[in-house]
């Protein structure tokens, strides 16, 4: 009974990490085509944000994250006009040189990769001069819940609950908004949502906007409970990534599937066999759903779905 | 650039036949300027241990045959791997086991040959896994990202001395000390390569000592170069390139495209294998760190700012920027690293070493002149 409920919560736990990791990569990878080597860094931005907020300003918790969420937002905007897109640095060349300088890096995957690796670079080790080997943590609300001889951090379980919140928030604000029309529109075809009207370079700053938002959200929601060091970010990278690609296309159902998928994996073999097991045979299984299913989960739901429709 | 290739005929003499061998499309330098320069460039890597500081160029070098490896797995043939280091460790490892157990020149030099071909080996079991299952494109990019961690978070917790085999103990964080000098050879006949500096005294500059081991890898890594050069320009090197630029397309024209890809993964992993091999032989040590996140992306660092579709740039970025990043040990080498790759990647997407070479072609003034001389100077301007 009481191993029953460790492993519920550790794979409340374990489904939460997963899929908040993955939250705004998934945005950023599955829906963009870029791949955000600097996403660990924007949960980096994030966590550190909402720290310094509560012990430097002394803001309430709960508005140092949205201020965090908010702060990486902004600065994912920055970097998408600056580099992803190179619109300012063109704009700027464009008056002077009277060329662009920079090509889009929208759907050039393996550059995409390197250009953001440079600026992960850039921002851990700018975090390090900055702010040192690490900074002052702040401390974990909420208490805890104990059963049996154990207890159980409260704060863990209501990120499992933020974490379902989060997924349908963004399902809602993709599907059943008009921003989010237009920017599934943009992704899916730029050149005729542009002959609809939709200012598709706009929707591409916003989105990419959105998913750093929900990196940086990620990172402080998480600030309370992990080291506030420079490489902070490389312990979400893996899952996230691993999230991303087991869920396949499909950018939500896909994170929240394999969230699930791939965080029963992870707590029932770190409850079994230790934590280290449980990181390899997360791994183990990436690997295996890749091999079998090369387009995710859903890439393999949407296939089956479209052969029951062939032989009806 | 074809001007050369067009020149020939039947009656060529025996020099432009064996470099028509080197040259094609598919590398720069063709002219008699870019040999002279490269023939340049050789010697004064030659004679540099007398001036400078041969045993951190002899590191360097040994990168270069990763960076290389790279480049021809990812330039030529189009698949992105960051887990060339997965093949580097697992050579350098293998090379540490093997000849931990039989520390005799026998011993030594069998170990050299398996840490080669445990990598090809590895690269092959994960290539077939991969291309034979029908991942593509970014997806064996993660692929390979993901074996790397999973090395990294394998060997790190090989600590306990459970984790031996025979003699040598993998060691975790720790590593694996001890490893033997490297020796080629068998019983009798054989030569010590690492700590064992030849005196030399040559009149005006007085005596000195050079390392056979920087010798040894100099060669390799110019043999490599001018192999994998008459790799690429071969009728094979045509084909990979053939299915980096459109692999649906090669498929129509009747060539197995998975099984190429599979073999360049192959020799790639094999080259990592050796290069990790000299690594752990230079260090006489290795340890997990070789697998860390940082180490698996410089290969991509390297041959991204030199060129992806030049050999020549691999070999110049890898000495370059690891140059630069030892030289730069402070606080600020990785911010400018970062900013070097951030900047390169998106003014000069083809490269350094290309740009260079097109600036060099457009400003010539007479045929058959300059011809990329610059290009294979740099590494010796860099070393400097």
């Amino acid at each position: 009974m009481v191993n029953g409920i460790n492993l519920a919560l550790q794979f409340l736990d374990s489904f939460a990490f997963i899929v908040l990791a993955a939250a705004g990569l998934a945005i950023i990878f599955g829906i963009m085509g870029v791949i955000n080597l600097a996403h660990g860094e924007f949960i980096l931005i994030g966590a550190y944000t909402a720290t310094l907020a509560v012990t430097q300003l002394g803001l309430p918790l709960v508005v140092a994250m949205l201020v965090g969420g908010l702060v990486t937002g902004l600065f994912g905007i920055v970097t998408e006009r600056v580099i992803i897109s190179g619109a300012w640095p063109n704009y700027i060349s464009q008056r002077t040189l009277g060329r662009d300088v920079i090509e889009p890096l929208y759907d050039r995957l393996a550059d995409s990769m390197v250009a953001t690796f440079g600026l992960s670079l850039i921002l851990t080790q700018g975090a390090r001069i900055r702010f040192g080997n690490s900074i002052d943590q702040i401390a974990t609300p909420f208490g805890a819940i104990s059963y049996g001889a154990f207890s159980y951090s409260t704060y863990r379980i209501v990120l499992a609950g933020v974490s379902i919140g989060l997924l349908l928030a963004t399902y809602y604000l993709f599907t059943r908004t008009d921003f989010g029309m237009r920017a599934r529109a943009t992704i899916q075809d730029k050149e005729t949502a542009q002959a609809m009207g939709v200012n598709t370079d706009r929707m591409y700053m916003l989105t990419f906007g959105f998913g750093s938002a929900l990196a940086g959200l990620t990172g402080a929601l998480f600030a309370p409970v992990i080291s506030m060091q420079p490489t902070l970010g490389d312990q979400f990278l893996v899952e996230a990534f691993v999230a991303v690609v087991v869920g396949g296309p499909s950018v939500v159902l896909g994170t929240a599937l394999s969230g699930g998928v791939l965080g029963a994996i992870l707590a029932t073999f770190s409850n079994l066999y230790g934590t280290f097991i449980g990181r390899i045979a997360l791994l183990v299984a990436a690997l295996i759903a890749l091999r079998f299913l090369p387009d995710g989960i859903t890439g393999f739901i949407e296939q089956l779905r479209q052969r029951r429709q062939e032989s009806d | 650039m074809s001007r050369n290739s067009a020149n020939g005929g039947a009656n060529r003499s025996l020099p432009s036949r064996l470099r028509s061998r080197f040259e094609g499309p598919n590398t720069i330098g063709e002219s008699r300027g870019f040999w002279v320069g490269f023939a340049v460039a050789v010697a004064a890597l030659v004679v540099y241990p007398v001036f400078g500081d041969g045993s951190q160029l002899s590191l360097f070098m040994v990168l270069a045959l990763l960076g290389l490896s790279l480049s021809v797995v990812w330039g030529y043939s189009g698949v992105l791997s960051f887990g060339q280091v997965v093949f580097f460790g697992i050579g350098a490892y293998t090379f540490g086991v093997v000849s931990i157990n039989f520390a005799t020149p026998g011993g030594i030099t069998a170990a050299v040959v398996a840490g080669i071909v445990v990598g090809g080996l590895s690269a092959a079991i994960l290539g077939y896994f991969m291309f034979y299952g029908g991942v593509r494109d970014v997806y064996v990019t993660i692929i390979t990202l993901v074996s790397t961690i999973v090395m990294h978070t394998f060997m790190a917790q090989t600590a306990g001395s459970e984790w031996a085999i025979g003699e040598a103990a993998l060691g975790g964080f720790n590593g694996m000390p001890d490893i033997p000098l490297l020796t080629l050879g068998i019983e009798g006949a054989s030569y010590q390569f690492i700590y064992n500096p030849f005196p030399m005294r040559v009149v005006g500059i007085g005596a000195f000592e050079i390392s056979p081991f920087y010798y040894l890898v100099l060669l390799l890594l110019v043999g490599t170069y001018l192999a994998l050069r008459a790799l690429v320009n071969s009728d094979y090197g045509r084909v990979m390139v053939a299915v980096r630029e459109d692999e649906d397309r090669t498929e129509m024209f009747g060539y197995n495209v998975t099984r190429v890809k599979f073999v360049v993964f192959t020799l790639g992993g094999a080259l990592a294998g050796l290069s990790g091999v000299l690594y752990a032989a230079r260090n006489v040590y290795i340890d997990p760190t070789v697998f860390s996140l940082l180490f698996a992306t410089l290969p991509v660092i390297w041959v991204s700012i030199g060129g992806r579709k030049s050999l020549l740039g691999a070999v110049v970025a890898t000495l370059a920027v690891e140059y630069l990043r030892i030289s730069m040990a402070g606080e600020l080498a990785l911010v400018l690293l970062g900013t070097l790759l951030l900047v390169t990647i998106l003014v000069l997407p083809s490269g350094f070493v290309p740009w260079l070479h097109e600036q060099i072609v457009e400003t010539r003034l007479g045929p058959g002149e300059a011809g990329g001389a610059d290009a294979p100077d740099a590494p010796s301007e860099v070393s400097d």
